[in-house]
């Protein structure tokens, strides 16, 4: 190597940090209209917890146990590609959630895009949305409400399938007989968010 | 094959864009060039029909913002520094050890291919196959393009 090309190989600037980049990008972007899904991630009793925002409203919450990078990948494929990470957007969501596990708000008060869920399944969770806080429901209950009350059984797999825990409260449909039913979060979890609002999961 | 999210290709390839765009632009211009970069290629990514090499599409879209910025500069008027009137209000807060290298003066004046494959070959380190498929050439011209560069840059230095 010659002494040209080996000054050429140190060009000693610093490198950039891709956390500073992607914050300004998201800027940009949100100016542009081009931030199509917003990113971030909160803290909270049941461990880090992903929020996805779009411009229509929450459309996706996950637990740490599904892997955040994998569920970015389910939102780019089934929302936008236009995925960043971009605090900032996500502000009131976080504050929600971060005061719903303060113990200083029973209900959550942001507008949802329902994109990620359709058909019956959509309307088993948007009657799941309407249970308040501290009260059950049964999976016929929300299949009746859904339209279907012989449909326990799908209202299940719908609930199993919910893309907004905790916001919208799947934790809160259990079995007739008062059995704990199950929970993508871990049964644990629904436990522990049971508990929180004042009722004894058994 | 789906598209990664965008945030995948910002930390996968930020600091090595960066690196390349110092290296075209100088480590003033770069970091600007680098959100412009990314802004065009988020602008243009849900039209992507596939995910083939979409680091040879970042680089391709890189290479033009660095073309723009080059050709930008060469046509504004220039300030000359008279010496020892330089302003004093120039302690500059980061030291840019690019900037006041003549090597690197003449890199930005290379033609745009030679300047991409100079920056390519040494900044990053790339052999003449990776260089070929980020500039989508053959390996041939990649090859020429470098060794066009290094003699120009060569006499430049020597002088």
């Amino acid at each position: 190597m010659t002494d040209l090309e080996r000054r050429l190989s140190h060009p000693g600037t610093p490198s950039v940090d891709p956390t500073q980049v992607t914050a300004e990008l998201a800027r940009r972007a949100d100016a542009a209209g081009l931030l199509d899904v917003a990113w971030a991630t909160l803290d909270t009793p049941l461990g880090p917890i992903a929020v996805f925002v779009t411009p229509r409203g929450l459309v996706r919450v996950a637990y740490d146990r599904e892997n955040f990078g994998d569920v970015a990948e389910e939102v780019a494929e089934q929302v936008s590609p236009r995925v960043l990470v971009a605090p900032r957007r996500t502000d009131p969501v976080r504050a929600q959630l971060d005061e719903y596990f303060g113990e200083r708000r029973h209900r959550f008060d942001l507008p949802i895009d329902w994109t990620l869920v359709r058909g019956f399944n959509q309307g088993v969770l948007r009657a799941t949305a309407e249970i308040p806080f501290g009260e059950t429901a049964s999976y016929g209950d929300v299949a009746a409400a859904a339209g279907s009350p012989r449909a326990a059984r799908a209202a299940g797999n719908a609930l199993a399938g919910n893309p907004i825990p905790i916001v919208v409260p799947c934790h809160r449909v259990i079995h007739a007989d008062g059995g704990l039913g199950g929970y993508t979060g871990g049964l644990d979890n629904k436990r522990f968010l049971l508990r929180l609002e004042g009722v004894n999961p058994g | 094959m789906n598209l990664p999210p965008f945030q995948r290709l910002v930390d996968d390839h930020a600091i090595e864009l960066h690196r390349f765009l110092v290296g075209c632009v100088g480590p003033d211009a770069a970091e600007d060039c680098l959100q412009e970069t990314f802004m065009a290629a988020l602008r243009a990514y849900p039209r992507l029909r596939h995910a083939d090499n979409l680091r040879a599409w970042l680089y391709t879209i890189a290479h033009r913002k660095a073309t723009d910025t080059v050709r930008v500069r060469a046509r504004r008027p220039t300030t000359v520094a008279l010496d020892g009137l330089t302003p004093a209000a120039e302690p500059s807060t980061a030291p840019a050890p690019l900037a006041d290298d003549g090597l690197w003066s003449a890199v930005r004046e290379l033609p745009a291919k030679q300047r991409a494959a100079v920056v390519h070959r040494y900044v990053l380190d790339l052999d003449y196959r990776q260089i070929a498929e980020r500039m989508g050439t053959s390996e041939d011209a990649a090859r020429q393009n470098v060794s066009a560069g290094l003699r120009r840059l060569r006499v430049e230095v020597d002088r």
